[in-house]
């Protein structure tokens, strides 16, 4: 898997009310990663996601998926939205069945992922609940399993832990960690947590605001063999000060 | 007052209240009339209400008359609800269509219904199809517009993940937006009966030879106030078994909405 992300642009609306929210991102993604781009809201880095998944089309520049330009949205790219991520009219199993189903997948073979994915995320005894049933964090786990059913060559997860409490965030956290580990997924978080992205990610693009664009690269090396005890470690505290420091100064600069 | 919580929480109860609430009007109903306080010509008493509907249930015109009403309403409303769900979908979710069609949709609601009887009469005579063409369209416009704004509040989110999970097309329409409207159309169809009811009646009053609005009409011209009231409850009666159907069929169909 590779995801190229070359010198895109993008600009919303027309003549005078032109509003440029990209400036010349480009990165790359491949296999087993785990990347994450942080910025406060302006940043545009949901447009990042957006136009990874095909929701969006660049105004300048080209994404490309294993040499194919990315055109439209595709099951290659599952995504996880904050918000309205669940059908609340089908249970836990059938929202995860359902990308399986409009691919028009045999019985079987839907019924048994089905179950292998709520397994994975945790959530097998939940098969049968509708979302309202379930907690914030259960929601979003059935959202991971249902974008994971269709084997994405990428996970797109676009602020999806944005809604939860603290502590449900921090459990899910150490869930997208070991999820990522047994699976060995390949994962793009968005993010305006940098404790968040500095958890998960093996990369984090910094973002800054106004138009949206890349400014800082970190390549996060950190035992992460217990997030719990990483949390409070001095070498996750100092690198966690210093993009906060970072971020800071560029909200200062726009005063 | 009342000290008993047991008590209290019986009274508190919806159906308690809503029954009480009732009974205090028919009580009022009884004792104005018993007491001779008013004309019977002008206000009959429950029993003679209850004797002049019971007549005509024997004679067999209350059945003919309702089931004529009720024909009348269930094509009109058929026919108006099956075209606003597509125009409406079409409308909320194609922008071309929605800008072409929302002027000229909200210039005739707003031109009331019964005005376009005299127009019917001429066009389609006396007989059911200007009655049915009355129910829709003082029904079709609401219906239409009401359904285009559901549609139009589908979180975009939920058509997003479809298309993410490798879904387009028609599967969307009617996976995503049609469940996620579901119990919004169910909504407008039980308010827009309402007006149905209202429409059927009044075509009756201008030009039937039966129904239940021509009975009234009728019992008017010979001054029997006990059959107009017959004619009303049962009006009454019966649209509010409609509302209540819709009521169930909502919670059944639609019980993650609840």
């Amino acid at each position: 898997m590779h995801l190229q992300v070359s010198n895109v642009s993008k600009s919303f609306g027309e003549g005078r009310d032109c509003k440029l929210v990209l400036e010349n991102i480009s990165f790359e993604l491949v296999s087993g990663q785990f990347m994450a781009l942080v910025g406060s809201s302006g940043s545009g880095k949901s447009t990042v996601m957006r136009l990874i998944a095909g929701l969006e089309r660049p105004s300048e520049g080209t994404i490309h998926l294993d040499g194919e330009r990315v055109q439209r949205p595709g099951s290659d790219r599952g995504m996880v939205f904050q918000k309205y991520s669940l059908y609340p009219w089908l249970t836990a199993a059938q929202n995860v069945a359902f990308g399986l189903s409009l691919q028009g997948r045999d019985k079987a073979e839907i019924r048994e992922r089905t179950a292998y994915f709520l397994d994975v995320v945790g959530l097998a005894d939940a098969a049968r609940l509708l979302p309202r049933e379930l907690s914030g964090g259960m929601q979003q786990r059935v959202a991971i399993a249902r974008a994971l059913a269709t084997e994405p060559k990428v996970l797109l997860l676009d602020e999806p832990f944005g809604a939860l409490d603290l502590q449900i965030r921090e459990s899910m956290q150490e869930f997208l960690h070991d999820l990522w580990k047994t699976t060995g997924l390949t994962a793009l978080l968005i993010t305006h947590d940098i404790e968040e992205a500095l958890l998960l990610a093996g990369t984090v693009h910094i973002m800054a605001p106004r138009p949206g664009r890349i400014v800082h690269t970190v390549a996060v090396q950190l035992d992460r063999s217990d997030l719990r005890h990483l949390r409070v470690s001095q070498p996750f505290l100092e690198l966690r000060e210093e993009l906060a420091s970072r971020l800071r100064s560029l909200d200062g600069s726009l005063l | 007052m009342v000290r008993s919580p047991a008590l209290r929480r019986f009274l508190h109860h919806p159906w308690v209240l809503g029954v009480l609430g009732l009974l205090t009007v028919f009580v009022m109903w009884f004792l104005a009339t018993s007491s001779g306080m008013v004309d019977k010509l002008f206000l009959p008493g429950p029993g003679a209400v209850w004797l002049a509907g019971s007549d005509q249930f024997q004679q067999g015109i209350l059945v003919k008359d309702a089931i004529a009403s009720i024909q009348r309403v269930f094509l009109g409303f058929v026919i108006s609800a099956g075209l606003a769900l597509p125009i409406g979908i079409a409308m909320g979710t194609n922008r071309t269509i929605c800008y072409l069609l929302e002027p000229l949709m909200g210039l005739i609601r707003y031109m009331p219904a019964p005005a376009f009887i005299p127009l019917l009469i001429i066009y389609f005579g006396l007989e059911e199809l200007p009655k049915v063409m009355l129910i829709f369209i003082g029904t079709f416009f609401f219906n239409t517009l009401m359904i285009m704004d559901a549609v139009k509040f589908v979180p975009s989110e939920l058509v997003e993940t479809a298309l993410t999970l490798g879904g387009r097309g028609l599967p969307i329409l009617t996976r995503v937006v049609a469940p996620f409207i579901a119990p919004q159309v169910l909504d407008t169809y039980r308010i827009n009966m309402a007006s149905a009811w209202n429409l059927v009646i009044v075509a009756e009053l201008v030009a039937a030879n039966e129904g239940l609005g021509k009975r009234i009409s009728l019992a008017q011209r010979f001054l029997r106030t006990d059959e107009i009231f017959v004619g009303l409850i049962v009006i009454g009666l019966i649209g509010l078994i409609i509302d209540l159907g819709f009521r169930f069929l909502m919670r059944r169909a639609c019980s993650w909405a609840n």
